[in-house]
């Protein structure tokens, strides 16, 4: 990853916590820049949470160096970082009023009233709770509560947002909703948010770059498009969309040797011998009978026997037997007459350069 | 409904029928719910209101020369004579002690249960069976233990005169019957305090460090506001017994420190005055009963 030569915003390096004999995050090393939406993606229990309390100060690394804007937080207690957060489910004061709750970052560090006043309802304007100063969280929809947990955060001027799955109790439409108002309120503020989700659609529709977690490891750092379109390894490629993955062995730099004995050209990047797997986008692959496979992509194609053709519209979604595996197939619609049909023999080829080679 | 023909109007008459079917399950379900609680109902009657009952119609009632109580000639002469300087006397000292007493336990339990419902379950549990366990030994016998142990022969005492403190003389004094009520009492405090707090978002805590309290600031704007409901129940719980307290001040406080409780006994026992123990008994009630409503009150407003 290359760093950006102004001091991160958060710099990880070498961050590893240990709970008792599990270990939650396993020697990181992460710059975020500032001013970046930054999303750490994973599965429940990879450990991205654990990250983002660090950097908090709700847990304290095991080992490790964790700075924000080039100074040494240690164990620093959270009222002493420049970072506020939003939390899972908010957790917002329910005694309090919800100017209350968005002023209280303010009271806590000793602002004057009419300071305090002004600001707090600077922010409830910006995140459109006007008129709302004075419920309580239980009389506030979801999207509402979320306004003033963002609000609470905001108000004190973080030089970092942290996010904790700050969509995860949001139905759909509203969740859409508040990702575009999320991502306008980063590029007005100009502050960078660390954003945790479990939800891979959000995180590459949001961020600029996307850190995926397994297990408590730093997988892949990258752009979206880099993280779909390179996965690291086989966990991304597979966490990350919709792929078909396809075990083989390298044979050579451009050639592996697939279960069922053909030989598939790839770019391998491994050397002869390691088992990998070929990542195939269905979105990436072409269609059609044996004799439609271009001469080009001899090399580049498999074929089976349609089981199932899905209609969705704008496209179908073939399902295709090869031997020992099921490919998925997305092409774009065609005319009933056209399709082929479950039972058919078909075939699939593609781009060279679309098939990712990934070790495990 | 054989007819093929009405069965537009059954359907009708179904469709008119519902919100009385309604209405029928509505009593049943409530009816059901009265035969399960008539034990309850009947225990309380028997044993609780209509004894109470008794005694307030006794406070209008008349001592008679010998010492009996006459049901006749009804009046408030029991009532007139609250006001007397010894009633006040110990009135003051049973509410100062209760006070006391309430805010002890209080301050005491408060971070025993913050400790306790922080911890795992397996600990909790262990904690909780431990604060139990005093019940079980008769309230009695754990008081004498005291009064063993404060006496002026007793292992205190003794250490101290080992030591070269010399002799203690807790035993008969206000601190001895503090010390026995806050001993007794304390587990009165410490079980609503601790469920209150086990309620208690732990997040709320860590949002108000993330929102730059200090630690003091975070229990004092979130923590306590949000276990209110734990402290009134537990000092309501606390101050109530102590203030009708009878058998810890009898035998730990002697005879020099007479509390409501032991001076009623006192009316009924010795005095033979009925009608001014059952005076004091109503008017102490009465005045619990309001005050455990307002605070009631007060404490369901903070929550």
């Amino acid at each position: 990853m290359g760093g950006p030569s102004v001091t991160a915003a958060v710099e990880l390096s070498g961050v590893t916590k240990r709970f008792g004999d599990v270990v939650a995050v396993d020697n990181i090393d992460l710059a975020i820049a500032d001013g970046e939406f930054f999303a750490m993606l994973g599965p429940s229990g990879c450990g991205k949470t654990t990250t983002l309390r660090m950097i908090a100060g709700l847990e304290f690394p095991t080992e490790g160096s964790l700075q924000i804007f080039g100074d040494e937080m240690g164990t620093l207690p959270p009222n002493r970082r420049p970072v506020n957060t939003v939390f899972q489910n908010y957790a917002l004061f329910p005694h309090m009023s919800v100017r209350e709750n968005v002023s209280f970052g303010l009271r806590m560090q000793g602002m004057s009233k009419s300071e305090t006043a002004s600001r707090t309802s600077t922010l409830i304007e910006l995140v459109q709770l006007g008129g709302m100063e004075k419920r309580k969280p239980d009389q506030l929809s979801g999207g509402q509560q979320q306004r003033v947990a963002l609000a609470r955060a905001l108000v004190n001027e973080p030089k970092v947002l942290l996010l904790d799955e700050p969509l995860g109790a949001l139905d759909l439409k509203l969740r859409q909703e508040m990702q575009d108002e999320l991502k306008t309120l980063q590029r007005e503020l100009g502050v960078s948010f660390v954003f945790v989700t479990h939800d891979q659609e959000e995180a590459l529709t949001m961020s600029d770059r996307i850190a995926v977690m397994h297990e408590g490891r730093l997988l892949q750092v990258g752009s979206a498009e880099e993280i779909y379109e390179r996965p690291s390894n086989r966990f991304v490629a597979d966490f990350i969309g919709q792929t078909n993955l396809i075990d083989g062995t390298v044979a050579d730099r451009d050639t592996i040797v697939l279960a069922n004995g053909s030989k598939v050209a790839a770019t391998t990047g491994h050397v002869a011998g390691t088992s990998v797997a070929m990542s195939l986008r269905p979105e990436a692959m072409h269609i059609g009978r044996p004799e439609d496979i271009p001469a080009t992509h001899a090399t580049s194609s498999l074929t089976g026997t349609v089981t199932e053709v899905n209609y969705l519209g704008v496209a179908l979604v073939y399902r295709i037997a090869v031997d020992w595996i099921e490919l998925e197939v997305r092409a774009p619609t065609v005319s009933e007459v056209d399709r082929l049909k479950p039972g058919e023999t078909a075939s699939v080829w593609w781009a060279r350069e679309t098939a990712q080679v990934v070790a495990d | 409904m054989t007819d093929t023909t009405t069965r537009d109007d059954s359907a009708d008459a179904a469709a008119v029928a519902t919100p009385e079917l309604e209405a029928v399950n509505e009593r049943q379900k409530r009816r059901r719910g009265l035969w399960l609680a008539l034990p309850a109902w009947v225990y309380l009657a028997v044993f609780f209101a209509i004894p109470l009952a008794i005694v307030f119609v006794y406070s209008f009632a008349t001592r008679n020369r010998f010492g009996g109580t006459d049901l006749s000639g009804w009046n408030l002469d029991s009532y007139r004579a609250l006001g007397g300087d010894l009633v006040r006397a110990v009135l003051v000292r049973s509410v100062v002690l209760a006070v006391i007493t309430t805010v002890i336990c209080l301050v005491i339990s408060y971070p025993f249960a913050y400790f306790m419902a922080t911890r795992s379950t397996r600990t909790r549990n262990l904690m909780l069976v431990m604060v139990m366990i005093p019940f079980w030994t008769n309230f009695l016998v754990r008081n004498y233990a005291w009064y063993v142990i404060l006496g002026t022969d007793g292992p205190l005492s003794t250490i101290t005169e080992t030591v070269g403190l010399g002799e203690t003389r807790f035993l008969f004094t206000q601190t001895a019957v503090v010390l026995g009520l806050v001993y007794g009492f304390l587990p009165f405090m410490i079980l609503p305090l601790y469920a209150s707090i086990e309620r208690i978002d732990g997040r709320l805590l860590e949002a108000s460090r993330d929102l730059y309290a200090t630690g003091a600031q975070s229990f004092r704007r979130v923590l306590l506001p949000l276990s209110m409901p734990g402290i009134v129940a537990g000092s309501i719980l606390v101050f109530i017994p102590s203030l009708g307290a009878y058998v810890t001040p009898v035998i730990l406080g002697g005879a020099k420190t007479t509390l409501l409780g032991g001076y009623i006994v006192t009316q009924f026992l010795e005095a033979r005055n009925w009608p001014f123990g059952a005076a004091l008994s109503s008017v102490l009630m009465i005045i619990m009963l309001g005050a455990t409503v307002v605070y009631f009150r007060k404490g369901g407003q903070t929550l």
